[in-house]
């Protein structure tokens, strides 16, 4: 199976901005008329909807932050009646109120076509099994994969997260062949299996994944590819939008193609909002164009990424999102310097020396900010002197400050002893008190 | 020559007891040991029974260790016995990285320790007459 929806993923780059400039200038009538939060943007504005005529008219639109969802909470950004709406998701409340997001049946049809593009992406076809190892519930990631699978008519398994035993024996006992689950869970499981001894390709049938929900870098991908002798694809998507499938690898991993005949993206300068180039790193923002429950006009997702435009061998024609490298809002700034958990992934992974589990601990201390890093040693490693210990931690130490610009103070600690975590890894405890 | 198991052990409360305690339940009787520690961390290193049993036992209890072979003399009890024959190896560029003694039930004191020259150590202390281990 080469693609789930030919026509509209290999479409001419006419073709689509003709079909984007149609949807969009639907939309935003449709938006003015049935979401008073954006009818009174809109007005402070003095835009009308007529004012869009075509997809090139979409810096004219007013943004939309997180903020104005949770103002709006809990259904005053909907565009449609509850009885209209089949399904409501909601977004981790680590801050205030939740985010919540309905959905119309053409909306979770929709996401659910989107996210069997990307299971085809990973290898998928009729015949697979599909190993859900998301968790299922508020959060998108195990819901929507589990749509997507059956949309494309092969066969899940809704394993949900966690018990990572269970999962396993799933894994092995029904043959799986794709997976789905976080980026850190499955270097979990991969560890999981070498410590029981299940080889890929003989105990283990898994071909492809699709891995998101988290930041991770081109290091972490190659680890787990050539541990499991998989193709790891990057998924990304918000619950805001849709969750997972609003972008995902296919094999030649030259960025994610982005399902831009139903969402637009973006990508802006953080500080000034103004549209930056393909190629230039800035936040990516996404108007939705078919969405009917809940549609968002260039809503700011924090996350930070650039696009590129490059044709793709495999004859998609999609715009590609390149890896997000981190999160606006989740982006440390230890002594005025920008510092992504992305970056620390990749020094670690670089050094066999030791495992690309961390934890990172900030501080202040005399009003100068301190980072510390927890690294776990490699398992592989063998250490009978002080000095070995000191060696590792002097090139890391060094290899940290390099990457970073600015020092961190690296703990080595046993294999094993990071805590692990079954759904989106929490990497960082931030003790400032600013 | 000697086999000895190190142990990587973080600076948390009780690491050093959790150790002992697997050993402990794998039933592995303990020879000799000794703790090489930092501000962060320390290095416990032992001399045990069944290496085997107590490495495998430590590695599902997931602590760091590993194998190092050591070399192992027997040391008169005397006055000057140790110094006489670190002086011959230190005269014949033998660089001890670490070393730590443990008794021996018959009078002379055991000695092992870690060489990147064990095969020349051990020529010169055949030389100067020490029983190795």
């Amino acid at each position: 199976m080469q693609y789930f929806q030919k026509e509209l993923e290999t479409m001419s780059a006419d073709q689509k901005k003709v079909l984007q400039s149609e949807r969009l200038v639907k939309m935003v009538k449709y938006v003015y008329e049935n979401q008073k939060p954006y009818r009174a943007k809109m007005d402070a504005i003095k835009l009308k909807p007529d004012d869009i005529k075509s997809i090139d008219d979409i810096y004219k639109l007013p943004y939309t932050v997180k903020q104005d969802l949770r103002d709006a909470y809990p259904f005053g950004m909907m565009a449609r009646p509850m009885r209209d709406l089949v399904r409501l998701h909601a977004s981790s409340a680590t801050t205030g109120k939740l985010t919540v997001a309905g959905y119309t049946q053409n909306d979770i049809d929709v996401w659910g076509e989107c996210a069997a593009r990307s299971l085809v992406m990973a290898g998928a076809d009729e015949n697979s099994v599909v190993h859900v190892a998301y968790g299922y519930g508020l959060f998108t990631g195990g819901l929507g994969m589990h749509y997507g699978v059956e949309k494309m008519g092969a066969c899940v398994v809704p394993a949900s997260a966690g018990n990572t035993q269970k999962q396993i024996q799933l894994i092995t006992d029904f043959g799986a062949d794709i997976i789905c689950c976080t980026p850190s869970y499955i270097i979990y499981l991969a560890e999981e299996f070498e410590k029981m001894g299940l080889k890929p390709g003989v105990d283990l049938k898994l071909k492809g994944g699709v891995f998101g929900a988290e930041a991770w870098s081109e290091n972490m991908r190659a680890d787990i590819e050539k541990r499991l002798g998989i193709r790891a694809c990057d998924i990304y998507g918000l619950s805001e939008i849709a969750g997972p499938g609003v972008a995902c690898d296919c094999e030649f991993k030259s960025g994610m193609h982005f399902q831009d005949d139903h969402f637009y993206p973006e990508i802006v300068d953080v500080d000034t909002l103004e549209p930056l180039p393909y190629g230039e790193s800035g936040e990516l923002v996404i108007t939705t164009l078919t969405k009917e429950g809940m549609p968002l006009l260039r809503y700011r997702t924090r996350d930070i990424a650039s696009l590129n435009a490059d044709p793709c061998p495999c004859g998609r024609t999609t715009i590609k999102l390149n890896k997000i490298t981190g999160r606006s809002d989740d982006m440390l700034i230890i002594r005025g310097v920008n510092v992504f958990p992305s970056q620390i992934e990749s020094v670690l992974l670089r050094n066999s020396d030791v495992a690309p589990h961390y934890h990172i601990n900030v501080d202040r201390v005399n009003n100068l900010d301190t980072m510390e890093i927890v690294v776990e040693l490699s398992p592989a490693i063998s250490i009978d002197e002080v000095g070995h210990v000191e060696e590792i931690r002097k090139k890391l130490t060094a290899d940290m400050a390099s990457a970073l610009s600015v020092s961190a103070k690296i703990t080595l600690v046993s294999p094993g002893s990071v805590a692990r975590s079954e759904g989106k890894a929490k990497r960082i405890t931030d003790n400032r008190k600013l | 020559m000697i086999k000895q198991i190190a142990v990587f052990l973080e600076n948390k409360e009780g690491r050093a007891s959790a150790c002992c305690k697997v050993l402990k339940d794998a039933g592995v009787n303990l020879y000799a040991l000794s703790i090489a520690d930092t501000k962060d961390f320390g290095i416990m290193r032992i001399i045990t029974e069944d290496n085997a049993k107590a490495l495998r036992a430590l590695k599902d209890a997931g602590f760091l260790s590993s194998e190092v072979e050591l070399v192992g003399m027997e040391v008169p009890d005397r006055a000057g016995a140790l110094a006489e024959l670190l002086i011959a190896l230190g005269d014949n560029d033998i660089n001890v990285e670490y070393m730590y003694s443990y008794a021996g039930v018959d009078g002379h004191a055991k000695i092992a320790f870690k060489t990147s020259m064990p095969e020349k150590a051990i020529e010169i202390l055949k030389k100067q007459g020490v029983t190795l281990i």
